[in-house]
């Protein structure tokens, strides 16, 4: 395997966890709702899978509880966000904070006999070579030499971009993050979407903690995701509210660690705080596109609603 | 609805005064336990004595009202660095009767500043910092609580009331080297090091030392992962060694992960902190360990006493247990594991010393001649690599150290 094709295999399996997250926050974003709460949904999403797959045996059944607690916790910042109107901003943090302490608690009680979870070896998804496609050269490596949930990515990204530009639920989806009020006169409901669509984004932000905690490093420690919530958070500007450009943009968050590591080890010496900073820099430049020209914000369809709470009885 | 609303301010005020009342003894109860509180502070310092049951609660009844306080930087949870430390914690616990308490996870800076001082304001006898970043924090404190005593470890200052303690983690190192040289095959090693700062070249440098005595070919690939404690990251480094031709990882990280990743493609590890082999499986053929635990009772033991030196400054060696390595896997061939426990001896009784000239730099210079040993001090500041190391250190090593 030589250095590019080994990056590139890197790239994918550490940006799974990423694509989930950064989609799931898409599609809650799309739907006008700020959920700054992905990084304690997918932390959350990590202990519970591993606790669950660690007592059933049973990796699947881990990452189904994953995806409840993700969208249980999702759940509350809609009833906070939604129903009580309360600031996206501060109800999303209060999720991180509470989730990452409800977390470290969990680790230490959900282990056998009541115990701590921390450095137990329990089920974890492994390589499945798809047969055929996975002696592709380099291709087959990077891409179809990977675990089930890495798989499931691979179907679940052109599901979600057809289902947001080519179906009616989809446009009502946008709708609702766009224009609520034009929405909402459509005769579609409003609040309803909103609901379900941040308890959808939770979900998916719970798989990819579920990915962390049974594949990509297997077991539980405290602070597992390291920030990965955040990553994902900015990633979804990167990728312009797109999950196909969240892809992309994935690898090459996933993938800037693995780069400058292996770089390192083969003694090529460039800055790694500097690489480091790289998708960040751009971020920061999609951003003030987005903010500053009018035109591009329209282009990539920056959702106008998203932030503010919707009200009946307001007037626009 | 204005009266209402004072008379829930009131009550949740009550509610924390009770709230501080109850789990410390230091502050925050003033105004509701007038005159019983400033005598409990005080006589802490002094001799124990029977008063004050309601303020100081159940809290105190173990062995007399010392109270240690612990400052951790990563989770006890890390099966790490924080994890040694605790186990030191729990000893003062279990065998003086002492009570304890710890925050994890404090982040080296101002809110360090914060968690201490808190602590003493709150009557522990003695804090524990456990991280190098705690240094600064530490001293400042220690220059407002002058009852108080600190324990800083792994820094170099030291104030009237804060000593500083570490330990010769090098001499396990070297052996740890020892082992891993003796068990490549491909002659690379990797070292998964979180910053380049001396405690941890220091510790790559003794490393490489080891394993080059028993395998002059051996080199050792360095990659900095820029923190203490991040699973994924620490995964990533070691997987990068692996694929540049490691075939045994060692680390100076907070978690197994590097471990993990090396027994996952089949490869060796060297562990840290503690012993990893328990956690990760026989792939791990050792793991320098540190024992805090009789240095911790002796300094309480010392305070209790009142004849503890507060400025100490105390750099514990193989001899005075503090740093060890691990039992060794049984995948360690016999004849390495005879040479290993020979060269323990050998610095336990003082004969031999890791950084004792010959020393070559990575630059070919010549570090220490031959029959000089480098100083206390020179280990310290150490911020170059030795022959044999490929990575990238904050200097180029210099010659004529030691005496």
């Amino acid at each position: 395997m030589d250095l590019v094709t080994s990056i590139l295999s890197i790239a994918v399996f550490a940006g799974t966890s990423l694509v989930f997250a950064t989609v799931g926050e898409i599609i809650a974003e799309r739907a006008g709702i700020l959920n700054l709460g992905l990084e304690g949904m997918m932390i959350m999403g990590a202990v519970t899978a591993f606790a669950t797959a660690y007592a059933t045996d049973n990796a699947y059944l881990g990452v189904l509880v994953a995806m409840i607690v993700g969208g249980l916790m999702a759940l509350i910042h809609a009833i906070a966000t939604i129903s009580l109107r309360a600031d996206q901003v501060v109800a999303g943090l209060a999720l991180t904070i509470g989730g990452t302490g409800l977390a470290s608690f969990l680790g230490q009680e959900l282990g056998p006999g009541g115990g701590p979870l921390v450095g137990l070896i329990g089920p974890k998804f492994v390589e499945v070579p798809i047969p055929g496609m996975s002696s592709i050269p380099v291709i087959g490596e990077i891409l179809f030499n990977k675990d089930q949930l890495v798989y499931a990515m691979y179907l679940i990204v052109p599901l979600v971009w057809w289902f947001l530009y080519k179906t009616r639920p989809g446009l009502h989806l946008r709708a609702v993050g766009e224009n609520p009020q034009a929405t909402d006169a459509l005769g579609v409901n409003v609040f309803r979407l909103r609901y379900l669509y941040t308890v959808i984004g939770g979900m998916f932000a719970g798989l990819g903690g579920a990915h962390l905690s049974l594949a990509y490093t297997p077991g539980w420690t405290e602070n597992l995701t390291g920030g990965r919530g955040w990553i994902a958070i900015a990633l979804v500007i990167f990728a312009t509210w797109n999950p196909a450009r969240a892809v992309v943009g994935a690898l090459l968050f996933g993938g800037v660690n693995a780069i400058q590591f292996r770089l390192q080890a083969e003694g090529t010496t460039i800055s790694a705080n500097l690489l480091n900073m790289t998708p960040y820099l751009l971020t920061v430049i999609v951003l003030v596109a987005v903010t500053y020209f009018e035109a591009f914000r329209k282009k990539v369809g920056a959702p106008a609603a998203l932030g503010i709470p919707y009200n009946r009885e307001e007037r626009v | 609805m204005t009266s209402k609303r004072w008379w829930i301010a009131l009550v949740v005020l009550a509610m924390i005064a009770a709230a501080c009342g109850g789990t410390t003894s230091g502050e925050g109860g003033d105004t509701d336990t007038t005159g019983a509180e400033p005598a409990a502070t005080t006589e802490a310092t002094e001799a124990p004595t029977e008063s004050t049951p309601e303020t100081t609660g159940g809290e105190t009844d173990a062995g007399g009202d010392f109270k240690a306080a612990f400052v951790y930087v990563a989770p006890i949870g890390d099966l790490g660095w924080t994890w040694a430390h605790d186990q030191g914690r729990i000893a003062l616990e279990e065998e003086l009767g002492i009570e304890t308490a710890f925050i994890e996870n404090v982040p080296e800076g101002p809110d360090a500043e914060r968690v201490i001082r808190d602590f003493a304001q709150k009557g522990y006898n003695v804090v524990f910092t456990t991280s190098f970043g705690y240094m600064d924090p530490t001293i400042n404190v220690a220059s407002e609580f002058p009852d108080t005593q600190f324990v800083h470890i792994s820094g170099f200052k030291t104030a009237a009331n804060a000593s500083n303690v570490f330990g010769a983690m090098e001499e396990a190192r070297y052996l740890s080297g020892m082992v891993a040289g003796a068990a490549t095959e491909s002659n690379v090693l990797g070292f998964v090091a979180a910053f380049p700062i001396p405690e941890v070249i220091r510790g790559i440098n003794a490393f490489t030392l080891g394993a080059r005595s028993v395998n002059p070919d051996a080199t050792v690939k360095v990659v900095w992962t820029n923190t203490w404690f991040g699973p994924p990251q620490e995964k990533e480094a070691a997987e990068a060694l692996l694929a540049a031709g490691a075939d045994v990882i060692a680390q100076h990280q907070d978690t197994t992960e590097p471990q993990k990743a090396a027994a996952d493609a089949g490869k060796f590890s060297i562990g840290y902190d503690s012993d990893m082999r328990s956690f990760v499986g026989d792939s791990v053929l050792t793991s320098p360990v540190w024992d805090w635990a009789p240095k911790y009772i002796s300094i309480v033991e010392e305070l209790q006493a009142g004849t503890y030196q507060g400025d100490e400054s105390w750099y514990g060696s193989m001899a005075d247990g503090v740093v060890d390595i691990a039992e060794l896997s049984p995948l360690v061939d016999a004849e390495t594991k005879e040479l290993v426990e020979m060269k323990r001896q050998e610095i336990i009784d003082g004969s031999f010393q890791p950084f004792c000239g010959p020393v070559l730099g990575a630059n070919g210079a010549e570090i220490v001649a031959e029959g000089k040993c480098l100083t206390l001090g020179e280990l310290l500041s150490m911020d170059y690599f030795v022959e044999g190391v490929e990575g990238e250190a904050p200097n180029e090593a210099p010659t004529g150290l030691g005496s």
